[in-house]
């Protein structure tokens, strides 16, 4: 069982020592001039702007929350696609059920104000 | 070497354990929740191996619950830290000690 | 999903649907008053449901169980509920909290707490239980400003889960040590095997879960800290409601667990230790305590004591008491909360010396508040009495004398501290003068008052339910 699994461990091997041994020879064999042109990212990079540490407002943690709850409810439709056909009106009904219980809480999210930014 | 329900059970309670001791000494309430998720998470893998190994879809069932759950709960307890963080700019069970046990 | 299981699940589908239609009203007229009145009438319709005998077995594929069981529990939780809200109304004004959400959640919690009691699959137990937790730790939280209020939500949400952790390990175990999840299946797996270290692991797991949410010794510390820093309402559904619901839970499993547990001394043995140190500790450490929230909480862990003495006992006699003491407990720890949440929101005032006085300028105020601490005691004629009477005569039916006999002395240490509050209120004269001018008494209150005396003087109408709803709780 697990040795049939050889072949894909030595080519990760083989993968992980090529990235070493081209990343290494270049640093050790590339030629280096630290002028602040160089040490910027590079051309299509991000400028950096301030430290890494700031605030995040707190909107996006709200945001950030409402997608945690409405992703994870997905899940619940893993079982029923695997075996829908089987299933027919009597897996559809409590599904509609379903969906319409996470639309009333959409509904609330959007007239309490949940999804506006200002 | 062959996979047993055995390995499954064992790496489920070490993780599981983990959590536990995670939950004790850390300070940093995010660091602590985080713990609580390692726990139940170490309990679907132990749900999973039981499912898998009686040939029963009800364990999985409940890992579906359970990962819901810990979901909502993620949404109530972070809401819960951040209310307190704007209070008191920490988060840090230590300092927060205004109930006396 | 057949209508009939609909309709044998009623109570629970009409929670739910209930639910949905206040959340859809609070968010279209936004007016916490109108979602107020709207819960109230869902709590009445649950309640009335309730009163009426209805059929009874399996919902959903053996996921539910309704039975007389189901429905005496359902009734103590629709009833705080409702007694919950109605004392709630002036404190969350008061406060600046008086969102409509408040009372959504305090529906949620209940409907969480009846799934648990109908509970017949590890799955809805668990739903259930997350569903009530997860709402009492916003009713923990929900004065957000208040920093003692966030700190015990902080540390209500990190215990809680922590301990649904353990309840769901212990879950895990007993489905691999039997094959099962269904509550039935396991019980006859048991019966027809003996029980493995797995299985006894699992077990033990689970009962840590339930211990943290009876906030039994050793597993109760966070209980005064969360019970003080909470709004005070939320606190009365905390306390008792909660309570109610992981006891049933508890008594849905030992049940079905019971060919194993019957007669066992380690068991016994362990949850008698457990119950005896539940009753000490409570009552010991509640001596010390001048906050009256605080008492409670100390006082509440020590009721938590009476009541395992009835799981303890394991008949049909001393559940059918700990169902009963629910009811009882239930009411008079609202009334008792109502009255510190009624004049908390006029003075501030949560010490038992603060109350001094409080006969001469409120005498009807001073009286319920009375009744309440004497019920708590267990003196007769109040429904506290009858409640603990049975409790220990079911434990010594079962032959378990010297745990009735530590019952009693813990009660009688108890009566020290219920009855200092008691003393300051008729004894001594007030510390200013006017000291609890605006404080306006609650109809309610003296409606739980009544109810507290007339389940002490007439309580055989109660009793007879809570015994029927044993006998018919798992005979199918």
């Amino acid at each position: 069982m697990i040795e049939s699994y050889l072949p894909i461990f030595i080519q990760i091997g083989i993968a992980i020592l090529l990235g070493l041994l081209l990343s290494g020879l270049g640093i050790f064999i590339g030629v280096k001039r630290r002028t602040k042109q160089k040490l910027t990212s590079y051309e299509s990079g991000l400028e950096p702007v301030g430290a890494a540490k700031h605030r995040v407002s707190v909107k996006y943690y709200l945001v950030a929350m409402l997608f945690i709850i409405f992703d994870i409810e997905v899940i619940f439709m893993y079982p029923w696609a695997v075996s829908f056909r089987e299933l027919g009106v009597s897996g559809l009904i409590p599904m509609l059920t379903f969906g319409l219980l996470l639309l009333a809480g959409y509904y609330y999210i959007l007239r309490k104000g949940g999804l506006e930014w200002d | 070497m062959h996979i047993e329900l055995n390995h499954y059970l064992w790496l489920s309670a070490f993780m599981f354990t983990v959590g536990v001791i995670g939950v004790l000494v850390r300070r940093n309430a995010i660091v602590i929740f985080m713990c609580v998720e390692l726990m139940l998470n170490a309990v679907n893998l132990s749900f999973v191996a039981f499912s898998h190994f009686l040939s029963d879809i009800q364990g999985q069932m409940m890992v579906f619950f359970v990962m819901t759950v810990a979901a909502a709960e993620a949404a109530v307890g972070l809401a819960i830290v951040i209310s307190l963080f704007r209070n008191r700019q920490t988060v840090n069970i230590d300092e927060i000690n205004l109930l006396k046990g | 999903m057949a209508l009939h299981d609909l309709l044998l699940a009623l109570p629970i589908t009409f929670a739910t649907l209930w639910t949905i239609l206040l959340i859809v009203v609070e968010a279209t007229a936004k007016r916490a008053q109108l979602t107020f009145s709207l819960t109230s009438v869902g709590f009445l319709i649950l309640i009335t449901m309730m009163l009426f005998p209805s059929e009874q077995g399996y919902a959903f594929g053996e996921m539910l169980r309704l039975s007389p069981y189901s429905q005496f529990a359902n009734f103590v939780f629709a009833l705080s509920g409702l007694l919950v809200i109605t004392l709630s109304q002036s404190y969350l004004a008061k406060e600046n909290i008086h969102f409509g959400e408040y009372y959504i959640i305090v529906f949620i919690a209940t409907l969480g707490m009846m799934l648990m009691a109908s509970a017949a699959h590890m799955v809805v137990l668990f739903i259930g239980l997350e569903i009530m937790s997860i709402a009492l730790y916003v009713l923990a939280g929900i004065m957000r400003k208040d920093l003692r209020a966030n700190e015990a939500a902080m540390k209500y949400f990190l215990l809680g889960a922590f301990s649904s952790g353990f309840f769901l390990y212990g879950i895990s175990l007993i489905y691999g040590a039997t094959g099962e999840m269904t509550l039935f299946k396991i019980g006859i797996y048991l019966q027809e095997n003996s029980a493995t270290s797995l299985f006894w692991i699992g077990l033990s797991l689970m009962m840590v879960g339930f211990l943290f949410k009876i906030s039994a010794v050793p597993f109760h510390q966070w209980t005064p800290d969360v019970y003080e820093g909470s709004p005070t309402p939320s606190t009365a559904l905390m306390s008792t409601a909660s309570k109610a619901a992981a006891f049933t839970a508890l008594i849905t499993v030992v049940l079905n667990v019971s060919s194993q547990t019957e007669n066992n001394s380690n068991w016994i043995f362990a949850l008698s230790t457990i119950a005896v140190l539940t009753m000490v500790v409570g009552n010991i450490a509640a001596l010390s305590q001048d906050n009256l929230k605080r008492m409670l909480a100390f006082s509440s862990i020590a009721h938590a004591g009476y009541m395992l003495v009835g799981i303890v006992a394991g008949s049909d006699a001393g559940y059918s008491a700990v169902l009963y003491y629910a009811l009882v407990y239930s009411l008079m720890n609202i009334g008792a909360f109502g009255v510190i949440a009624l004049i908390e929101q006029q003075r501030e005032l949560t010490s038992a010396s603060d109350y001094a006085g409080l006969f001469k300028e409120k005498p009807l105020l001073a009286g319920v508040m009375a009744l309440f601490m004497l019920s708590l005691t267990g003196i007769p004629p109040f429904g506290g009495f009858i409640g603990k009477y049975k409790l220990f005569a079911a434990a010594v039916e079962s032959g378990l004398s010297w745990l009735a006999v530590v019952g009693v002395l813990a009660s009688a240490v108890s009566a020290y501290y219920y009855l200092r509050v008691v003393v300051f209120m008729f004894m001594r004269e007030p510390q200013a003068e006017n000291q609890f001018e605006g404080v306006v008494l609650n109809p309610t209150l003296v409606l739980i008052a009544l109810l507290v005396f007339l389940l002490g003087i007439f309580p055989t109408g109660m009793l007879r339910f809570a015994g029927e709803a044993m006998k018919f709780a798992f005979n199918m």
